[in-house]
């Protein structure tokens, strides 16, 4: 069968342009494996093509940083010999088609990605993005991702300890769904995937390969019309038992000293890992179809080689180490086998049936993949919309803000989530940052996912900026130092000027906020064309930050402790009301500037925070943001059941200072009230004392006392009822 | 003396029980693969939680027809204490060592939270460290939790009090509200009728260390210790 028709190379979504390029490279004709095989490593997906130019522009490098972007996972020192290892992921088009298996299936692959490289996982996050709350088919959606994250995860046995969900009419035909892992290992063992060296054998281990996913990449690098449904057979079906197989046997073969390279089977399977690693390790590699373990029979070389069937992992052995590999595998009762070995051809050679099926050269499939340099500009908005009408009752405004889809508790989600398992996790769901810890040690790592789409919406840079921010600022906010970040980049279709603008405007801003809070990115994901029928998503570059506790002893919560403490905010309190939450509710305002982000006193603020904590001078600290003082507040009460009084000296509208999103602050409690104000006058920090905790009810200025328990009732009560599982 | 771990293919509390128990006794357990077919001389048994076998089939069926769990029904059945948490209950009512079944939970999903949980009473030797009636916070993490059995068998295991622990509000009132997954009368564990074999849903290695939020499931490990000394 040959097909080159226009049509077809089409389907497999390559270019006029990128089909010539192919046939000069190759100097004839691609059979349809081939094309199939360009197709893939060349989809957005895989190669990074519309985003590479400008993610080069990121600061990946620092100190700690043992490896930055390009493998499979980030790798951070954290002293002791040990070290951090994380990555974020996208799974969203898969998500949409079939939400359970989808996100399922996200979790499965970015698990892979963190311990292929040596790393025990110690826990999965996750930033979601779901359409507006009327539209009917978002609880069936989120309804589904849930169960799918909490299916796979728990199964495994690594806890799910934090993430971040929000509701947009723009995410309604395109939800986003990005899983990250964060794993430990020891400094020394960490595991690439440079096949280097000719002659040893390529081992496949894990699940057999069947005809799931076959295009996923492909189908993840397009925009979806009205016909997404059909895109059902691309979305593969994940096993989260063989998974955590084949993570047990992973590490246990990781003991010795049997591996040269390891790289999983994730986006484009087969076809992508061996090319990946004949590629890093300037060698060539030859596969034969008929060694590679299929659960169906017929299948061609073509099938093989883009199955994205899951729960697999391809390896390069040292000679003489197969038989040890073997029983490892034999023993988690895996499929293992020898499909092929490495040579100095520099040519992917594959095998069926004893015939040449495909013969490309590895070194053009990789490095002559296309790199566009799109049109782009960034519109950011220019009015300042601070003024905003004071609402008819603070106490009314209040609890609106605290019971909304963005602000409401999440228990109903974490909840389907174990996040104990491990018996490591130190702060759960629903803090700034959780924290777990590192097993058998007092070190804790914190992590965090953050981003706030309309802002970035508003305008690129500050938006991207704040991202980091924001989540630096969690990380700081349970007593830890932010080592470094993993971004994912949830953009439209980067193809339209306005679309890229976006995606240039947030990497200006996310580098200048990493460099001078000196976080790095170590790895990261891009996935664009999320659009359907030409709307495209809000502008989603979510960051996870992560950062290490070196005595969890320290930490500390959000949740105020005791009455009788005095409360602070640290930062300065302008009442910035413009793309706050309270505008997007109370007001019809719109296309306004977020608050700015001043990262040097971001930094600082941040600095002063941790020297608090690292002296025992705080109980309790809590990052201000959605929703401004007023909501950081009603959380801290609401987590412990304890009041407070609450007062401003404040020249602005009450409404501005309670619900105004000034960057760069956050609420603290002390029982030593004069060390803080003393320190904060040799530091040099803003500091405003605000009151003091009380028993059971929350003053606000301009409000009446409100019960805590009545707080806590409206702040839990509407994504169960949403769901319907009252 | 030695505690016997057993683990299965997608056993996953496996490591957090044999902390706790190392904690308690200062013996570090045996942990045994599922394929072996007979136990090492062991005085105390554990059964972890976890998806043993992917919860495929059913959850704890397969695990129940391992080559190791024949060791253990022997073993049971010559009083070696033999404890199941979670996926190890569901384990222990498919070998038949407890009466019973633990359905998908009432609300169909899967639920990982504190609960209140009462000690029903300390006369079994995996209580002895708890007061008659005391209430506990300990985690629970599961999917399929709702123990069901039929009348005559719930009337048995009552009036034996071979109910160990039902959940319960902070009060310690077995109520509606504090039923997290739909067991019959908020049973959250039972015992075998010689009380050497305990299944209980709950998670008390999850909640026996501070820094994890909580140590009410430390006396249940110091209870094991003094088992295992007598």
């Amino acid at each position: 069968m040959t097909v080159q028709s226009s049509n077809t190379r089409d389907l497999m979504g390559l270019s006029l342009k990128e089909y010539e390029l192919i046939l000069q490279l190759l100097g004839r004709d691609p059979n349809d494996t081939e094309l199939g095989i360009f197709s893939v490593m060349w989809s957005e997906h895989c190669s990074y093509k519309s985003s590479k130019k400008w993610l080069k522009k990121l600061p990946v490098e620092g100190p700690h940083v043992i490896q930055g972007p390009g493998e499979n996972a980030g790798v951070v020192d954290i002293g002791d010999g040990l070290a951090v290892v994380f990555k974020i992921e996208s799974h969203n088009h898969p998500s949409f088609i079939e939400p359970f298996q989808g996100a399922a299936t996200g979790v499965g692959g970015i698990l892979r990605d963190v311990f292929t490289m040596g790393a025990r996982p110690i826990a999965n996050l996750n930033a979601l993005r779901f359409g507006s709350i009327e539209n009917e088919k978002t609880r069936h959606l989120l309804g589904g991702v849930v169960a799918g994250i909490g299916g796979y995860g728990n199964c495994v046995g690594v806890p799910t300890v934090g993430g971040e969900i929000n509701f947009d009419p723009s995410y309604d035909g395109n939800i986003l769904v990005n899983a990250m892992t964060v794993g430990i290992a020891k400094k020394d063992k960490i595991f690439y995937s440079a096949a280097a060296g000719i002659d040893l054998p390529v081992v496949y281990v894990g699940s057999k390969t069947g005809r799931d996913g076959i295009h996923g990449a492909t189908m993840a690098s397009a925009e979806f019309a009205d016909d997404s449904s059909e895109k059902r057979p691309t979305v593969q079906v994940g096993d989260p038992f063989t998974e955590k197989l084949l993570l047990e046997a992973c590490l246990e073969l990781m003991e010795t000293d049997a591996i040269i390279a390891i790289q999983d089977m994730g986006a484009a399977g087969l076809t992508s890992s061996s090319v990946e690693m004949a590629s890093k390790g300037g060698v060539g590699i030859q596969l034969d179809m008929n060694l590679v373990p299929r659960r169906e029979t017929g299948m061609t070389t073509y099938e093989i080689m883009l199955s994205e069937s899951q729960e697999r992992m391809l390896m390069v052995l040292k000679p003489d180490h197969e038989e040890t590999a073997r029983k490892v595998f034999k023993k988690w009762d895996l499929d293992f086998s020898v499909i092929g070995s490495t040579n100095n051809t520099g040519y992917l050679t594959l095998l069926e049936n004893g015939k040449t099926t495909a013969h490309i050269p590895i070194d053009p499939l990789v490095s002559a993949a296309p790199e566009y340099d799109r049109d782009w500009t960034i519109t950011s908005s220019e009015k300042i919309g601070n003024k905003i009408s004071p609402p008819s009752s603070i106490t009314k405004a209040l609890l609106t803000l605290i019971e909304s889809p963005d602000l409401c508790s999440r228990h109903w989600v974490w909840e389907q989530y174990d996040h104990m398992v491990m018996g490591d996790t130190i702060i759960r769901p629903g803090s700034d940052a959780a924290l777990v810890r590192v097993h058998g040690t007092k070190k804790g790592i914190a992590m965090t996912t953050d981003c706030t789409p309309r802002y970035v919406k508003s305008d690129p840079i500050e938006g991207g900026k704040q991202a980091v921010a924001e989540a630096w600022r969690n990380i700081t906010s349970v007593g830890a130092k932010p080592l470094a970040v993993t971004n994912n980049l949830n953009f439209g279709n980067p193809e339209k000027p306005l679309i890229m603008g976006q995606l240039v405007g947030s990497i200006k801003g996310m580098s200048e906020a990493c460099k001078v809070l000196n976080c790095p990115v170590v790895s990261g994901n891009v996935s664009l064309y999320n659009e359907t029928n030409n709307e495209a998503i809000l502008p989603t570059p979510v960051i996870g930050c992560v950062g290490l506790m070196e005595d969890i002893e320290k930490s500390i919560t959000l949740d105020f402790k005791a009455t009788e403490e005095s409360i602070f905010v640290i930062g300065k309190t302008y009442g910035w009301l413009g793309c706050s939450v309270y505008q997007k509710l109370f007001s019809s305002i719109s296309d306004v500037r977020p608050p700015p982000v001043d990262l040097i006193k971001e930094k600082k603020n941040g600095e002063f925070v941790r020297f608090l904590i690292d002296n025992h001078l705080l109980t309790s600290c809590h990052d201000i943001s959605d929703g401004g003082i007023g909501v950081a507040l009603a959380e801290m009460s609401i987590a412990s059941g304890i009041g407070a009084i609450i007062n401003t000296t404040e020249d602005i509208p009450i409404h501005n200072w309670l619900f105004g999103e000034d960057q760069g602050r956050y609420i603290i409690t002390s029982k030593d009230p004069n060390s803080i104000i003393s320190s904060s006058k040799q530091h040099d920090i803003d500091l405003e004392q605000i009151g003091k905790t009380v028993e059971t009810t929350l003053t606000l200025p301009g409000s009446v006392s409100i019960p805590v328990t009545e707080i806590k009732a409206a702040h839990t009560r509407w994504l169960p009822e949403y769901m319907g599982t009252v | 003396m030695s505690v016997a771990v057993i683990v299965f293919p997608g056993s996953n509390c496996d490591r957090d029980v044999a902390v706790a128990i190392e904690a308690a006794t200062n013996v570090s357990p045996t942990m045994i693969w599922h394929q072996e077919t007979s136990l090492p001389k062991c005085e105390f048994i554990v059964i972890p939680g976890g998806f043993s076998y992917g919860d495929y089939l059913r959850s704890g069926a397969i695990a129940a027809l391992s080559p190791v769990m024949h060791s253990v029904v022997d073993q049971a059945k010559k009083g070696t204490p033999v404890l199941g948490i979670c996926n190890g209950f569901q384990i222990l009512t498919e070998t038949g060592l407890l009466p019973g079944t633990l359905m998908r939970n009432a609300n169909l999903k899967f639920i990982c939270r504190d609960i209140t949980l009462k000690v029903e009473q300390n006369t079994n030797l995996f209580t002895s460290e708890y007061k008659s009636g005391e209430v506990l916070t300990i985690p629970i993490a599961h999917h399929d939790g709702n123990y069901f059995a039929d009348p005559e068998t719930i009337k048995l295991l009552e009036s034996s009090e071979r109910v160990a622990f039902r959940y319960c509000n902070s009060n310690g009132q077995t109520t509606k509200n504090s039923n997290p997954n739909g067991s019959i009368n908020n049973i959250a564990g039972i015992l075998n009728p010689e009380g050497n074999v305990l299944g209980m849903m709950p998670h008390p290695e999850r909640l026996a260390e501070k820094l994890l939020g909580g140590s009410d499931g430390k006396p249940f490990f110091s209870a094991i210790a003094k088992a295992i000394n007598l």
